[in-house]
């Protein structure tokens, strides 16, 4: 059997993955909103005529035919800000979970297989960050590294590696005990090869349930960072960013809050109905 | 017997956690930003023999090594050294003025979501498949996904201002006249018996905790229906039935059982309700760690933030501790 | 022995089905039983006969999906399932209680033994005082010291705490107990202690005990009377030596004889085939396709209850008319 090459290995991943995700209604729903919000801030030129940076209007219109959402303070289209400003979360978000898995996950392999010193020191130290307040952390960090997108993705990739970690170490020491890796092992097969053709298959399951999860995660810790101005400086969209600005406008322009409050929640909760659904799925056997 | 050290043995796991986030905390706040005194005035000139004399004052021109341990070394003895930016400013004094408010508004919030969390997950228990179970489950998922600062501000809107049945922010209204004894304002009105203080101070708890008991409520919904039906359907409940107890009686058995779980839980999600507790502060202008937290890092007070940081990690470590105790109090199986 | 015993127990026509979505499973179809003032009557079946649903019917305890469709049970002259609400309530424990086969899972594992025994005598109106001594009497009863009250189940053996369940199912003294494979989950020698226990008890109160399983052995050897169940139907009861001596029914032959004689050259010989899907048991009589004296009748048409000298009853076509 020859090491799957990328592609073919995406191909292996995505065909039981695609099952579950039909078995699970609630899989299916929140991957239909997802879809939807994707496609919007993708296609936001498209769909809206304005610019989310120059006033296209009077300043805090009330919602109508020509801004659906109204217009903000600074007579920005509010819809468009919202169109665009998903661009800037699904990007902070994407980038976060990538980075998060591309260190917990080989860590949690090694630490989890190798066992020994480097696995208590390195389970002690992901076990106290894990257990402290993330978002605390995660503000601390961007505080530091400065307001950009890019940033606020590392902030939250830091504070989210060790979920990655414990999930796959936890994973990693159940079919460590397996016999049939035993046998491997004693026929001579190197540690990295086992790690990744016989281990990691097994675990990759598991993983996709945790990567939604942490996702919903990552969209209300990010939508928090921007909140205090510590993802984006303006005029960038940015819906936490936004939703602060407008506070003191809330009164008498509630649509102004309403919109990005509104997304922020609908993306996570698309994020987290799929990685509930997936889970159901899988403790059903699926 | 057998309780004392397992209290023990599991407060000392706590300390080398303080330590590392302590690290951790110290190696991004100290190192990272270069000179925390430009950071903090931002590219002002100054002259060198000026920043110089800055830099001694602060403590900051002795080698790194030696700023961690010192620093180290002082907080353990209460000292958590002076302000970056408020000159001469105590930390410590800071940290015990606004701890107090953010530990009340946790417990609240904590309470909040556990009823919210017993009263959608108890009927959902009970009643499971029907479309009441589906709706509390739906609850659930939709709760943690509210942003905190929407809803606070949502509920705001609609509760103070419109109904104007609620404050909007802060913690207490001046001119009730309490004088706070241990910072907890409402044991405060408690023991001074200030009836209209103890009102005033519950009104404002209100929306704060409400909004984040209703974000945190939703897995207590989820295990306590899971807990709650797995246990009516245990033997040991068709056995009392089998005995001729009452319904009701059996009920309040099966919560018992099932209560062991979310006592655990809410002791993992504690950190979550640190973190809750932050955003939920900044939207309702209360005088917690939280809004401290914010404050200190726009003016990129460093050992501020550094200091808040260990004693998250600190309380956090503690209700971990608490945690464990109560659950070897309501289980025997662990005790014995 | 047991002729002029005060009947107790009177079971007629008890039907039990299971209204799954997969179909009605007919678990207990038309079962009949009678047991006297401190006799003991095993209920012998296979696993999937049915027995367990008739136990828990006698209490009126069926868990949904199953339902009670028809018949009654008679306790002295109550008819537990005619009973609601608080009545049924009050009559479960002091009329007629139960006892399960898996001591591990059937005590509140968070709770003390001595108020989980109080408790079921405070239910039914004693006063607390009274409750907690007499909790302690009844646990001297079944061979435990008073101490164990204080204690919680996990700190007991598997028999200790079957003698927990004994003595909460007995603190009121029950005219009926059913005891439900009370010993498999337990080791050889405590078995025989819980059985003996359990005869003394009968005994000295005068209970009707109704025991429930699959052992045959077990059955011949403390029972005074014996009921066969098989595919939800008692095919043949009667004094447990003369059914054990000289079996009627075909099926009670073959049940004894796959039995391990230790006394005999005989070689023990399993039965043929399976137990029947209870949501479509075979026309006539259930036993005919593994019967090896199934005759042309007994494929179409299901044989009646014949009554015979002797207190013996049998449902098969090979002794029906001879009344």
């Amino acid at each position: 059997m020859q090491t799957p090459r990328p592609g073919r290995l995406a191909a292996r991943l995505a065909s039981p993955l695609l099952a579950r995700l039909s078995a699970s209604s609630l899989a299916k729903a929140g991957a239909l909103l997802l879809a939807v919000i994707v496609a919007a801030s993708l296609l936001a030129p498209l769909i809206s005529p304005y610019s989310p940076v120059e006033p296209s209007g009077p300043p805090l219109q009330p919602p109508s035919l020509r801004h659906p959402l109204g217009t903000d303070r600074l007579g920005r289209d509010v819809f468009t800000r919202i169109l665009y400003g998903g661009r800037i979360v699904l990007w902070v978000v994407a980038l976060s979970v990538a980075l998060s898995a591309a260190v917990g996950v080989p860590l949690g392999l090694v630490s989890g297989y190798l066992g020994g010193r480097l696995d208590r020191i390195l389970s002690m130290v992901m076990d106290a960050v894990y257990a402290f307040p993330s978002l605390v952390l995660a503000i601390a960090l961007a505080a530091v590294l400065g307001p950009r997108p890019e940033n606020a993705a590392v902030a939250i990739a830091v504070v989210y590696v060790p979920t990655y970690f414990r999930m796959v170490r936890g994973q990693v020491l159940q079919v460590k005990a397996s016999p049939f890796v035993e046998s491997l092992r004693a026929l001579g097969l190197p540690t990295g090869r086992i790690l990744r053709r016989h281990v990691l298959p097994h675990i990759i399951q598991t993983v996709m349930v945790v990567f939604s999860l942490s996702a919903a995660d990552a969209v209300l810790t990010e939508a928090a960072l921007s909140y205090f101005g510590l993802a984006v400086t303006p005029p960038t969209p940015d819906w936490g960013f936004d939703l602060y600005n407008a506070k003191g406008f809330a009164l008498q322009y509630p649509w102004l809050i309403a919109a990005p409050g509104a997304a922020i929640t609908l993306l996570a909760l698309s994020l987290a109905l799929i990685g509930e659904g997936l889970g159901e799925t899988a403790r059903q056997g699926g | 017997m057998g309780l004392l050290r397992y209290v023990a043995v599991r407060a000392a796991l706590i300390v080398p956690s303080i330590l590392i986030l302590y690290t951790i905390a110290f190696l991004v706040l100290r190192v990272l930003p270069g000179n925390p005194i430009l950071a903090v005035l931002g590219t002002k000139n100054i002259p060198p023999e000026q920043l110089r004399q800055l830099e001694h004052e602060l403590g900051l021109d002795k080698p790194l090594w030696r700023q961690y341990l010192d620093y180290l070394w002082n907080a353990l003895h209460g000292d958590f050294g002076k302000s970056l930016v408020v000159r001469g400013r105590s930390i410590s004094a800071d940290l015990k003025e606004r701890l107090p408010a953010t530990i009340e508004l946790a417990l609240a919030g904590l309470l909040a979501s556990l009823v919210l969390g017993f009263a959608t997950g108890v009927p959902a228990g009970l009643r499971r498949g029907t479309k009441l179970d589906t709706a509390m489950r739906l609850y659930g998922s939709i709760t943690y996904t509210l942003f905190i600062p929407w809803l606070g501000l949502l509920l705001q809107l609609v509760f103070a201002v419109w109904l104007g049945i609620f404050p909007v922010s802060g913690r207490i209204d001046p001119t009730v006249g309490l004088h706070p004894l241990t910072g907890f304002y409402v044991l405060d009105s408690i023991i001074e018996r200030n009836w209209a203080a103890l009102r005033d101070v519950v009104a404002h708890l209100f929306l704060p905790a409400l909004t984040l008991g209703i974000v945190l409520s939703g897995p207590y919904t989820r295990l306590v229906r899971n807990n709650l039906a797995a246990v009516m359907e245990s033997r040991f409940i068709l056995a009392y039935r089998a005995r001729g107890v009452r319904e009701s009686r059996l009920v309040l058995h099966a919560l018992r059982n099932a209560l062991i779980p979310v006592v655990t839980y809410a002791g993992l999600q504690f950190a979550l309700l640190l973190g809750g507790a932050v955003l939920t502060e900044t939207t309702f202008d209360w005088p917690g760690i939280g809004t401290y937290l914010v404050e200190k890092i726009q003016y990129r007070d460093y050992p501020a933030i550094q200091a808040v940081v260990i004693v998250f990690a600190a309380l956090v470590g503690l209700v971990s501790l608490l945690v464990d105790v109560v659950y070897a109090l309501l289980d025997p199986r662990i005790r014995y | 022995m047991t002729a002029v015993a005060e009947t107790v127990l009177r079971v007629e026509g008890l039907t039990v089905h299971y209204y799954t979505l997969r179909g009605i499973v007919r678990a207990v179809e038309d079962a009949w039983l009678e047991a006297g003032s401190g006799e003991l009557v095993a209920l012998v079946g296979e696993s999937g006969s049915g027995k367990s649903t008739l136990g828990l019917a006698l209490l009126n305890l069926v868990p949904p999906p199953g339902r009670v469709v028809r018949g009654s049970v008679y306790v002295g002259s109550t008819d537990i399932l005619s009973l609601r609400g608080e009545k049924l309530r009050q009559a479960r424990g002091s009329l007629v209680s139960i006892v399960f086969q898996d001591p591990f899972t059937t005590l509140d594992p968070v709770r003390r033994i001595g108020d989980q025994i109080e408790e079921v005598l405070v239910e039914h109106g004693v006063q607390r005082e009274e409750a907690r001594a007499r909790a302690r009497e009844v646990l001297e009863e079944v061979g435990l010291p008073r101490s164990v009250a204080e204690r919680y189940p996990h700190q007991l053996s598997g028999g200790q705490r079957q003698r927990v369940s004994i003595a909460a199912a007995i603190a009121l003294w029950p005219s009926v107990l059913v005891a439900d494979e009370p010993t498999t989950a337990l080791d050889v020698v405590v078995q025989k202690q819980i059985m003996d226990l359990i005869d003394g008890l009968r005994r000295s109160h005068g209970m009707a005990v109704v025991l429930v399983t699959h052992d045959i052995a077990l059955a011949a050897e403390r029972a005074d009377r014996l009921a066969v169940m098989y595919a939800g139907q008692i095919v043949e009861q009667g004094p447990a030596g003369e059914v054990v001596a000289r079996p009627l029914h075909p099926y009670t032959r073959m049940l004894l004889a796959s039995v391990p004689d230790i006394d005999s050259d005989r070689w023990p010989e399993p039965i043929p085939g399976q137990p029947p899907d209870l949501r479509a048991p075979p026309p006539g009589c259930r036993f005919h396709p593994r019967c090896p004296e199934a005759v042309e009748k007994c494929r179409r048409e299901e044989p009646p209850l014949t009554l015979l000298p002797g207190g013996r009853a049998v449902k098969c076509w090979l002794h029906a008319g001879r009344e």
